[in-house]
């Protein structure tokens, strides 16, 4: 009896393992598939990031690290010495000033919003959220088409000026930074908006009754009970905004006209006019490095958030 | 300053006025853009008239014909596979005992999220480039419905992964006790029940997919035009309202994706 007990156990045991395995079969499809076609890419640009350019296009198998060499230097052509130039490291910090900007003026405005729909009584929330969320995921190209219809020098901005004759020019605001900064605003505010949001729905708010019962005031009640609850979403706001801002590619393609790059436009044009592909490939890999930075601070501090509760 | 309690406690001075400037900065322009779609002069800023005229041209245009084809066919297989895919590893990945390496796996599933749009771009770009330099392999447009469902599974992913969370096990678990296979429970119970996640995911994977400018402008051959590239081209010859009616169709295609999305969402909270 107590053999066929222990049989069965192992039978059973057994059979566990066997659907155990087949579960984690079925993730295989997903995981080939990013894998292959997403996680070997990378490795693929890795490489080529230290092979010499081809001339038209490509790479030529020949281990080099020009690549890097050239982001921050150029060899001159008489005596063949490597002179620093900044060029591509300005692009860089361009970049990272819009980013940071954007992502604050994002937080300053996304924030009360975020707010203001958690304390919205539900059904009105379920429309707010829908109204939020229809930008989210609108066409990216099409919202920033959008914004330069309307700051073109032949724009309803500049059109409703003249007419009430407050300017006698235009003011040209297509293709500067002025309208990259609008674009990435215009296009990043929902992904800081939602993920606020999210948190602040979850917000106790008996904890902000109780500031107010110990005589807390509306701001101390904003900055010492609401902002460090909802800290996890802010943070999570923020790195929504801030990494896609960093790499934005359309915006400054469309609303910068070719004029003021940002690291998204210089990395593609390596792989278009530019025909020097390592060069793209290690300028995309210090941007993705840029990026782990980011996202490492992002772990650190919501890994330390749960240790202390 | 009044007694906060005369108020509602919940209410922050300011927020309410912040919220609205903030809705009406995110959809002025898209209006605007609508509105002008509908404009009956040649001209994409000077007001003429009412009328459907561009949607006409537009509809009749065979370059759109095209763009749109390539689009379906793309963002249609694509929201297919990148669907089956997600469902399956969701299946695999949730309510299980801790396999070693799910959270590796979880991370890979989650990839497309963190790296930004235009690295991912460069490197599908020279991954197909260097497989048909040395391989020979050119899918064709295969090559843009592969690597739209690389993006697509973590979108169809989160979902449906979250209905799971929230599926209650004791149904299987009732089904189990009245003898029911484990694959019978999968097949009547959790399949069922399963289904709202995977139509929501589906829809969302759909529009990352229809949507997509950035990889598929890198990825693309000649001939391989979808709407969002069309229009793009469009942006560099001169505008008519037409490109004003192509951008609204995309957003309406958009907005009913999300609608559909966000209603079963919903169905599934109440």
């Amino acid at each position: 009896m107590a053999i066929t007990f222990s049989k069965a156990a192992v039978f059973e045991a057994e059979a566990e393992k066997a659907t155990a395995r087949r579960h984690r079969l079925l993730s295989l499809p997903a995981l080939v598939i990013i894998g292959v076609f997403g996680v070997l890419p990378l490795l693929i640009i890795l490489i080529y990031s230290f092979l010499a350019a081809a001339p038209y296009g490509g790479v030529q198998w020949k281990f080099s690290t020009d690549a890097y060499l050239n982001f921050l230097f150029q060899r001159d052509i008489f005596d063949d010495t490597l002179q620093f130039t900044p060029d591509f490291l300005i692009i860089y910090l361009r970049s990272f000033l819009f980013a940071v900007v954007t992502t604050i003026i994002c937080l300053l405005l996304g924030f009360p919003t975020a707010y203001f729909m958690a304390t919205r009584p539900p059904a009105q929330r379920n429309w707010w959220v829908l109204l939020m969320t229809i930008p989210f995921w609108s066409n990216l190209l099409v919202r920033t088409l959008a914004i330069m219809f309307i700051i073109r020098d032949e724009g309803l901005i500049n059109n409703a000026l003249m007419a009430l004759g407050v300017i006698e020019k235009p003011i040209t605001m297509l293709y500067t930074n002025f309208a990259i900064q609008l674009g990435l605003l215009y296009s990043f505010l929902p992904f800081m908006v939602l993920p606020l949001y999210s948190s602040l729905e979850k917000l106790d708010f008996r904890l902000v009754e109780a500031a107010y019962d110990l005589y807390a005031t509306r701001r101390q009640v904003l900055w010492r009970v609401i902002i460090p609850l909802s800290l996890p979403g802010i943070i999570a706001g923020c790195l929504l905004v801030f990494i896609p801002a960093l790499g934005a590619y359309v915006t400054p393609l469309i609303l910068g006209g070719g004029i003021h790059l940002m690291i998204g436009d210089l990395i593609a044009q390596q792989f278009g006019s530019g025909r020097n592909w390592p060069l793209g490939c290690a300028q995309a890999l210090i941007l993705m490095a840029a990026v782990l930075v980011a996202l490492y601070f992002y772990v650190r501090n919501t890994s330390g958030k749960m240790r202390h509760g | 300053m009044a007694d906060p309690r005369s108020a509602d406690i919940k209410d922050q001075p300011g927020f309410r006025s912040i919220a609205i400037i903030c809705l009406c900065v995110l959809y002025a322009p898209i209006l605007i853009l609508m509105i002008f779609s509908l404009n009956t002069g040649s001209l994409v800023t000077r007001w003429e008239g009412i009328g459907f005229g561009w949607y006409g041209s537009a509809l009749l245009n065979q370059e759109f014909h095209n763009a749109a084809k390539n689009t379906l066919i793309i963002s249609v297989t694509a929201t297919i596979i990148s669907t089956i895919a997600a469902t399956l590893a969701a299946i695999g990945m949730t309510r299980v005992k801790p396999w070693p390496g799910l959270s590796a796996a979880f991370m890979v599933i989650n990839l497309p999220l963190m790296v930004p749009e235009i690295i991912t771009a460069v490197a599908t770009l020279s991954f197909f480039a260097l497989i048909a330099g040395t391989l020979g392999l050119n899918f064709g447009i295969g090559n843009l419905i592969l690597a739209h469902t690389v993006f697509c599974i973590p979108f169809a992913y989160m979902p449906i992964r979250a209905r799971l969370e929230d599926m209650d096990l004791t149904l299987e678990a009732a089904a189990a006790d009245l003898y029911a296979t484990p694959w019978h429970a999968f097949r009547r119970i959790t399949l069922p029940l399963l289904v709202p996640g995977v139509l929501s995911g589906g829809a969302l994977a759909f529009i990352v997919s229809f949507d997509d400018f950035t990889i598929t402008q890198l990825v693309a051959g000649p001939g391989q035009t979808t709407l969002p590239l069309y229009i793009w081209n469009q942006i560099r010859r001169p505008m008519t309202p037409e490109i004003n009616a192509i951008s609204t169709i995309l957003l309406l295609v958009s907005i009913l994706f999300v609608s559909i999305s966000f209603l079963i969402a919903r169905r599934r909270a109440k």
